[in-house]
């Protein structure tokens, strides 16, 4: 995988808010990280640590202050222009006055997709979230899980090299998150694409991804990224045996590393 | 709107570059200082061109025109704003009376409110105004109590609605526990339902004052005592007597003001606490 | 309005067969009431012919005469329907009325319609330039500081002098009532889509006009339509009104004061005047509900 070229290449960028101001922020510093094709790759952090900022970053729905982002070997506004990326919001953001169909076609839309091909791509999005005979239904019909699925197969329609996700099941219950959670990795097995995954969960990063770059408070930077070598694929067992316990721990002890340094300093 | 709660005020100044920061008191008023010398530029244009393109004076009266004439009338359009606003106060306060009787009793009687708010909704679609006439003939043309019977109606409505929206939409938890001290129905009504409904119902008196000066204003045009704004007005301009007319509508957006200003007063004394939620607004 | 909204929306969210039950027995309340109504007006009279007009057991008047002359009985208001207008005319009084509603409703509905469309370009421009909004918000504002329905038979007599039809000031009135509640709320709704709605669009590099179209507008419907409910009454009055003072012999302005000043000779006509006009709002109203039902499910009606 490592002699591939990164999907996106993120060089020494830092945000500021507000810059010059008296309330200014430093949201991000000297970030650099490399993604690499058909990864699965979670930001891990507290509140405040700037992963999101970091993500929308990478989606150019924010500029950095410093520093470059590169998608696909183009610059973050390019692949943006380019529409290579889908994005997942914590809410799912659905339409309410279009169906379920409707909406997964949204991006076709606007993407002024071919109009033959658009219903046929809805109909494959929807299977691939086992939605199919939602297609007619109105959001406020659906579960909150059901809407994330419809979410996603929504990023996914235009077939994106990237996917970008901000803590996508934060509003589901615990169950529902560990269904979706599954979901996602079979459907991210089926697609093949790179997706970077929000998250402040630890068995969440831990169980989804290929590798957890873990982040500090504010001012947010990278303290650690962790190999997550759980084999693949990962099913509803994977969260009992004793390695993943292991990665747990690792993860949370680069998080708490990064709190007592900052206590003690 | 709930995120991660950090980052949405400077996400989104990123993301929405229209969107301001709260803004300051002077900030605030800083703002209203150029509309205001528009308004004074605009009369100052307004005088000109009447002037150098010799208007008549029925089409379009200078502004100066009108200061004079308003200093003249004052005498016959004081008394009679006086008047009128004595008729609007007086429907006002039987309106709002009623209104909150009605609203009360809904509130207690779920039967009640399914009967008549519909009916409420459905008569505060039509044309209150055209009951003028048959007042005039119950009371009498010249009788204040002709005018003051429509702006009750016209203000009823509003008040009687938004009391009810105030007195029902309380919020579950505080409903349970009012319910948890076992609170008897009445200690319910006055320690929960109407201090909630209060924002409401000034709301609704806000609109209401505004609405009353101009339902007996317009009630008089069907017809009235000769002392009385809205008949001065109809009279002067069926004469062409633009500039008097304008003079008396001056009058006339005054009590409305001041009216205004009054409930809000009010308001400032009874719920201070709510009017400080109110400084962010706008 | 909110209170209308929660009553069909409480409709709504039930199955279909207590939907109807629900519908029914609020139809029925709103009948009850009704009759209660009459009931009263009827019994008034009743007690005004048996006292003499006085509170019972006083030496008070009652507030208002009982007799024929001040409140027809009912159904002499609705037998009047059916009578000629005037002597020695054709047209019955139910035709006459109709026929001044529909003219009245005309100049409200052209007004109305232009007003709206104002009103939603308005909305539509403030949301894309936040200087024209900051810029032109304040006289929209002040705009509706001026009593529009006091000086609405003023604005007539001025139109009339110059010449303009009548129908033109009144159509004027009635879109300057309209405008200032559209453009308002087709603002707020225009702005209520939430922030990651908009982020999202903007992932997908969408322009202006397809956020606009595929966003903005689609949110801001229910919004619009409250306001289009509370216009359509106002832009009934403001045409009532506006009728009053001028020439306009054919609307239902004209109609409610010819009626009282020869209240002598037939005081049911003014009655029925005033519930062609009452109707005039309600069915107006209705109409703009039924669209709204159309083209926005009871879900998102719930609009504040």
């Amino acid at each position: 995988m490592d002699n591939q070229l990164p999907v996106v290449s993120i060089r020494d960028v830092t945000k500021v808010y507000n810059a010059g101001g008296g309330d200014r922020v430093k949201a991000l510093d000297t970030i650099t990280l490399d993604i690499y094709p058909g990864e699965f790759v979670s930001l891990l952090g507290p509140s405040g640590c700037g992963k999101s900022t970091l993500l929308r970053l990478i989606g150019d729905l924010i500029a950095p202050s410093t520093g470059t982002v590169l998608v696909n070997g183009k610059s973050a506004h390019q692949a943006r222009l380019g529409r290579e990326y889908g994005m997942v919001f914590q809410q799912a953001t659905l339409y309410d006055w279009r169906t379920v169909g409707k909406n997964v076609q949204l991006p076709l839309e606007v993407m002024n997709y071919p109009r033959g091909q658009r219903e046929a791509r809805t109909q494959k999005m929807l299977r691939l979230v086992q939605l199919e005979e939602f297609d007619r239904h109105y959001p406020w019909q659906l579960s909150g899980g059901m809407q994330q699925r419809v979410a996603i197969a929504r990023a996914l329609a235009i077939e994106p090299a990237l996917l970008l996700m901000d803590e996508p099941f934060g509003a589901l219950d615990e169950m529902t998150r560990e269904r979706m959670q599954m979901e996602l990795l079979s459907i991210w097995s089926q697609t093949k694409t790179t997706v970077v995954f929000v998250t402040h969960s630890i068995p969440e990063a831990v169980f989804l991804s290929s590798r957890v770059v873990v982040m500090s408070a504010r001012p947010g930077r990278i303290t650690g990224i962790i190999d997550i070598d759980l084999p693949r694929p990962r099913v509803f067992e994977t969260r009992e045996n004793s390695r993943f316990f292991e990665k747990l721990t690792e993860v949370r002890e680069r998080l708490r590393h990064d709190e007592v340094k900052v206590a003690s300093s | 709107m709930s995120q991660a709660a950090d980052l949405v005020p400077t996400v989104e100044a990123e993301l929405l570059p229209e969107t301001r920061r709260p803004s300051q008191l002077g900030e605030r008023l800083r703002r209203y200082v150029p509309a205001l010398g528009l308004f004074a530029l605009a009369l100052v244009v307004w005088e000109m061109v009447v002037t150098a393109f010799q208007i008549e004076s029925f089409l379009l009266p200078k502004p100066s025109v009108i200061g004079a004439v308003f200093v003249r009338e004052f005498p016959v359009i004081f008394p009679a704003g006086l008047f009128t606003m004595r008729e609007a106060m007086g429907g006002f306060v039987m309106g709002c009376t009623l209104g909150g009787v009605v609203a009360l009793s809904t509130a207690r009687w779920t039967v009640v409110r399914d009967g008549a708010l519909p009916f409420a909704i459905a008569v505060n679609s039509t044309p209150i105004i055209a009951l003028a006439p048959i007042m005039n003939q119950w009371f009498g043309i010249t009788n204040p109590l002709s005018k003051m019977s429509i702006v009750a109606v016209i203000v009823f409505f509003p008040v009687m609605i938004n009391m009810v929206r105030g007195l029902t939409q309380v919020s579950a938890g505080a409903l349970e526990l009012m319910r948890s001290y076992a609170a008897s129905e009445f200690a319910i009504l006055s320690q929960l339902r109407i201090p909630n409904a209060l924002p409401f119902v000034f709301s609704a008196l806000k609109v209401a004052s505004t609405l009353s000066v101009i339902g007996a204003v317009v009630s008089e045009y069907f017809g009235g005592t000769r002392e009385a704004l809205g008949v001065y007005i109809s009279q002067q301009a069926a004469l062409f007597h633009f500039a008097e007319a304008w003079a008396a509508i001056i009058v006339a957006c005054a009590m409305g003001i001041t009216f205004y200003a009054l409930i809000l007063l009010v308001e400032r004394l009874l719920m201070p606490w709510h009017v400080s939620l109110r400084a962010t607004e706008g | 309005m909110a209170v209308a909204q929660a009553l069909e929306l409480e409709i709504a969210e039930k199955p279909e067969n207590q939907r109807w039950r629900l519908a029914l027995r609020r139809a029925l309340a709103f009948l009850a009431v009704l009759l209660v109504l009459c009931a009263l007006w009827e019994g008034y009279k009743a007690l005004g012919a048996a006292t003499q007009d006085k509170v019972p057991f006083t030496s008070l008047s009652l507030p208002v005469r009982a007799d024929d002359k001040s409140m027809p009985h009912l159904w002499s208001i609705v037998g009047a329907l059916f009578k000629p207008v005037q002597r020695g005319k054709e047209e019955i009084l139910l035709v006459f009325l109709l026929r001044a509603a529909l003219f009245t409703w005309r100049e409200a509905a052209v007004g109305f319609v232009i007003g709206s469309l104002i009103g939603f370009a308005l909305g539509v421009v403030f949301v894309h330039s936040a200087l024209l909004e900051r810029g032109l918000m304040p006289y929209v504002v002040a705009s509706q500081t001026v009593p529009l329905l006091a000086i609405a038979p003023m604005v007539v007599i001025w139109g009339s002098r110059l010449n303009w039809p009548a129908w033109i000031a009144v159509t004027i009135i009635s879109a300057y009532l309209t405008f200032f509640p559209v453009t308002i709320n087709t603002l707020r709704g225009l702005n209520s889509p939430e922030p990651t709605a908009r982020e999202l669009m903007r992932s997908y590099a969408a322009s202006n006009w397809q956020v606009l179209w595929k966003l903005r507008v689609p949110a801001a419907l229910p919004y619009i339509f409250t306001a289009l409910k509370i216009s359509a009454t106002t832009s009934v009055i403001g045409a009532i009104i506006g009728e009053l003072p001028s020439g306009i012999g054919d609307g239902l302005g004209r109609a409610l004061l010819t009626f009282s000043y020869y209240y002598i000779t037939g005081p049911e006509k003014l009655y029925a005047a005033i519930i062609v006009a009452a109707l005039l709002g309600i069915v107006f109203t209705f109409v703009i509900i039924q669209a709204e039902r159309l083209t926005v499910p009871a879900q998102r009606r719930l609009a504040e």
